[in-house]
């Protein structure tokens, strides 16, 4: 079986600073050399908190932003070129925000038919015909389509968001916080209609959430971000539930649950590392219960626990 | 369209002046059909003759030249002019303007340069340069006109293209396989034309000026054709023996720029956003109160007691029930959740006790708010600010956006002390620092001195915190406080908050959005819907056994960390909008168990021990178990 979704060793690093004549003073690692597969019709959670590089990340995979290392091959063909319209046809995006991803000064109409225009060239007739199928299935009405996006709320703004993705008939939908800037009665409405067109169109996720809770109701395995690394990776019911990396469990533990009494999880005052010096070993040692020498000197890779978990851990937390 | 031209037409300036310009263009556009004398025929017996002498209505000049029909041919090129000048000048600026803003890096830099080169010589001395390198003429003036414009232009449309370029629907044009030109063309152009439009609508009477300035030291027109300027020059001789030789195309310069500046005025006054939002026109210091009813009495319930309290938005001639008629009360020690989606009323209410809603639009309608047994509700301004943030205080969702970016944390919790009481620099000082410990934040004699920029998101909500406390208040209000921050980062300062109120016997008022932090934090829950209360009651009480089916659904669509990969139980249709409230219950078109009684009449908040419930079929413990 071939991978919807394969990378190796993906890489960026930002320069940062700005001397007189334009040379960067120093680099920020926003994602450090990763890699990664997603199934076919599989989907892959990835949760982190703010700075961790899973924007960083989504953007490289749709060629938003070229890689500084490694490589993106989507169904068994690699992607080097960082040409968004190649990628456009086989992998999209859904943003945060849907309102500020629709212009607004295009009717909805002529937002849903630049995709299958530039990347499909589709006769006036076939796109006409092909917009009603996709507004059906993700279920809007028709007449919808000559309005402008200030005429709708954030949910209905982000089924349009999906539908255009669908327009570009890629196989793979990134998914960036597409429901953080919902309301709650609002999110269920748009997490339960992309499973079903999960289904209908036998698509892959990457779904990209900071809501541990979300992420866990939607994803099959789950990938836990810190500081640009991969953490951990495992099936989604088995990541927060027994969680082995240390900070797999401090966010499990941070995530506020009905019937759990308000405990502090960790020290006070801890702050994340400076990414413009980031520590020798393990970037979450300054944080960890049970960091040692070994962490403060040397970065762990990600190795096989279990049955189907990798964590990147001197010194993982068992059963 | 037409709504810009009704703002329009409300400014009285911008309308006199489009009459005026209208008038000119047309009688312009009308010259050469009108029966006038020909312009460039000489008659110097005839010169000098008078306003209203026979045969010539504005008089004649030194050539005898009837003036009339110099100053309409005159005013026809010089608006032509004028007006090709700032099309040439805005579309070239414009142009070069996108594309430095779109490619940004080196280009940018290289095309911006050279443009500040050009802006680095005084305007007229460039027009000149440019007319002498290319030889008088009008055509040459035009030039001249348009090239000194265009820094001007490009400048401005730079600054909003950057903006819009890194706009997420930018970003989807290209996933959409759109190329570069194609994405100027159809998503950056659209949206920077309005921008173009003001700058020009500003400009132009400045450009006529310009070319009149250049055919004045004759550079522009040449003999005999007449334009505005060089008729001017040439008067310029008789001025003192002949003043009406001057004053007549200098009225008409006057007209012509007045009309086109008010107009300009008018047309950015319309069409810029933010000033057609409102933002510039100043609230006032505390909310609009205009209560039609008697406040209902306080019953000596709690430090707070809020009575059946409306607030409205009045916006052109709609009215916008934000809150409905709410009743809540606080304990000393207690924390009251107020649980609720967007639209909800829940900032509202809170934001109506200390009269801190935006007036305009805002007005408090009905009820009251008692602090021990006082209606702040229509208290006076000077009795509010003084209770603002002594005896209540607010915390907000974006620490960023509370704290003043340009002064030092510690500067602004001195501030805020000062605000109330009189005290001296180290004392402000020493409190300052004993705040942030209090706020747990490590090293808190060193970060005193640290500007918002330099802390992370949990620090500055910590620093909003401890503004908070700055003057020992009673009760705090906390609004979505740790939404904008990280799981980890929120747990630690929803248990400061939790010792704060221990420790402290404060009370606090925690508007969330979030059960799981409701159920945490608070003893007391309050549901809000389309701006009233739906329920109300113990936290645990409503956590276990939800009454209100909006409730219970609220609850049910929220995943659950620890569930699994499962399907949510989602609430089809969307929250009403509150300028159109439907009769009876708010809920009904999204509820299932809605029946008829449930769209007719009031529906009363029902009470049975501590738990209350606006709903007629309430959900039974049963149907939960």
């Amino acid at each position: 079986m071939t991978k919807a979704l394969k990378l190796t060793d993906l890489s960026k690093t930002f320069p940062v600073g700005r001397s007189l004549f334009g040379k960067s003073t120093g680099s920020v690692k926003a994602v450090h050399p990763l890699s990664l597969s997603v199934e076919q019709g599989e989907t892959l959670g990835i949760v982190g908190e703010s700075g961790c590089g899973k924007s960083t990340l989504a953007r490289m995979l749709v060629g938003l932003l070229p890689p500084t290392t490694g490589q993106i091959e989507i169904e068994g063909a690699a992607l080097d070129t960082a040409d968004p319209a190649a990628f456009g046809k086989r992998i999209q995006y859904v943003f945060q925000d849907p309102i500020s991803s629709l212009n607004p000064r295009k009717t909805i109409r002529q937002i849903m038919e630049a995709p299958l225009k530039r990347l499909h060239q589709m006769p006036a007739e076939a796109r006409r015909k092909r917009i009603s199928e996709i507004f059906e299935s993700v279920n809007l009405r028709e007449e919808f389509l000559d309005r402008y996006p200030h005429e709708f709320s954030g949910g209905q703004a982000q089924r349009i968001g999906i539908a255009r993705a669908l327009a570009a008939n890629a196989r793979i939908l990134i998914l960036d916080e597409p429901v953080s800037a919902l309301d709650v009665s609002v999110q269920a409405q748009v997490l339960n209609l992309l499973a079903d067109l999960r289904k209908t169109f036998d698509l892959t996720y990457l779904f990209i959430s900071h809501d541990l809770a979300v992420v866990e109701a939607v994803s099959d395995r789950i990938a836990v971000l810190y500081f640009g690394s991969v953490v951990e990776i495992g099936p989604a019911e088995e990541v927060f539930a027994a969680p082995k990396h240390p900070y797999t469990k401090l966010l499990a533990d941070s995530a506020p649950v009905v019937g759990r009494a308000l405990t502090p999880p960790e020290a006070e005052g801890t702050e994340l590392p400076d990414p413009l010096n980031p520590p020798p070993g393990c970037a979450f040692s300054a944080r960890c219960p049970r960091a040692s020498e070994t962490c403060r000197a040397k970065a762990p890779r990600l190795t096989p626990v279990g049955a189907s978990s990798e964590v990147a851990c001197f010194h993982p937390l068992s059963e | 369209m037409t709504s810009f031209l009704t703002l329009l037409a409300r400014n009285r300036l911008a309308l006199a002046g489009g009459i005026v310009l209208s008038l000119v263009v047309l009688l312009a556009l009308l010259t050469p059909v009108l029966p006038l004398a020909d312009p460039d025929v000489t008659n110097t017996s005839n010169r000098f003759q008078p306003i209203f002498s026979d045969g010539a209505v504005l008089g004649t000049d030194h050539l005898g030249r009837d003036l009339l029909s110099r100053l309409m041919w005159g005013t026809r090129l010089s608006l032509a002019v004028g007006f090709a000048a700032a099309i040439v000048a805005a579309t070239i600026g414009a142009g070069i303007g996108i594309v430095a803003g779109y490619y940004g890096g080196r280009i940018d830099n290289i095309i911006m340069r050279g443009v500040d080169m050009l802006m680095a010589f005084p305007y007229i001395l460039l027009a000149l340069a440019i007319v002498a390198a290319l030889g008088p003429g009008l055509f040459n003036a035009l030039i001249a006109v348009s090239a000194v414009n265009v820094p001007f232009f490009a400048r401005n449309i730079r600054g909003i293209t950057v903006g819009i370029a890194h706009k997420e629907f930018v970003d989807a044009a290209r996933l959409a396989g759109l190329s570069n030109t194609r994405i100027i063309l159809s998503e950056i152009l659209p949206n920077v034309i309005p921008v173009i439009v003001i700058a020009m609508s500003t400009t132009i009477g400045w450009m006529i000026l310009e070319t009149a300035g250049l055919s004045f030291l004759g550079l522009g027109s040449q003999p005999p054709q007449a334009d505005l300027g060089s008729m001017l020059g040439e008067a310029r001789s008789a001025l003192i023996a002949n003043p009406h030789t001057s004053i007549v195309p200098g009225v008409m310069i006057l007209i012509i720029v007045m009309s086109i500046n008010l107009l300009g005025d008018g047309v950015r006054d319309a069409l810029d956003p933010r000033l057609k939002s409102g933002a510039l026109s100043r609230p006032m210091a505390a909310t609009r109160v205009d209560r039609a009813e008697q406040p209902p009495a306080p019953t000596d319930q709690g430090l707070l007691e809020v009575k059946a309290l409306e607030t409205q938005f009045h916006i052109k001639d709609r009215i916008y029930r934000a809150v409905g008629g709410v009743d809540l009360s606080v304990e000393k020690g207690e924390c009251l959740g107020i649980i609720g989606e967007s639209g909800s009323g829940k900032s509202v209410t809170a934001l109506s006790f200390m009269g801190l809603v935006a007036s305009p639009p805002g007005v408090i309608t009905g009820g009251a708010a008692y602090y021990e047994g006082e209606d702040l509700i229509g208290a006076p301004y000077k009795r509010l600010r003084d209770m603002r943030g002594r005896n209540v205080s607010y915390i907000f969702q974006d620490p960023l956006a509370t704290l003043h970016p340009l002064y030092r944390v510690g500067d602004q919790l001195i501030e805020a002390i000062r605000a109330h009481r009189p005290i001296g620099r180290e004392e402000g000082r020493a409190k300052a620092v004993e705040l942030l410990n209090a706020v747990r934040i490590p090293n808190a004699e060193k970060r005193i001195s640290d500007y918002p920029h330099e802390m992370s998101g949990g620090m500055r909500q910590r620093v909003g915190i401890a503004m908070a406390l700055a003057n020992d208040p009673d009760i705090i209000i906390a609004d979505e406080p740790t939404t904008a921050l990280d799981v980890t980062v929120q747990a630690q300062v929803l248990t400061i908050l939790d010792d704060l109120r221990r420790s402290r016997g404060l009370a606090i008022v925690f508007i969330t959005h979030d059960f799981g932090v409701v159920a945490q934090l608070c003893d007391r829950v309050a549901v809000m819907y389309a701006g009233r209360v739906v329920e109300t009651g113990g936290t645990g009480d409503i956590l276990d056994a939800p009454r209100h089916p909006y409730t219970a659904r609220l609850m049910a669509c929220v995943p659950e960390l620890g569930g699994g990969k499962r399907r949510l139980e989602a609430i089809p249709g969307l929250p009403p909008v509150v300028d159109n409230l439907p009769a009876g219950c708010a809920f009904a078109d999204r509820c299932d168990r809605a029946q008829d009684a449930c769209r007719s009449g009031d529906i009363a908040l029902a009470q049975t021990g501590n738990h209350a419930v606006r709903c007629l079929y309430p959900v039974a413990q049963e149907e939960i178990a």
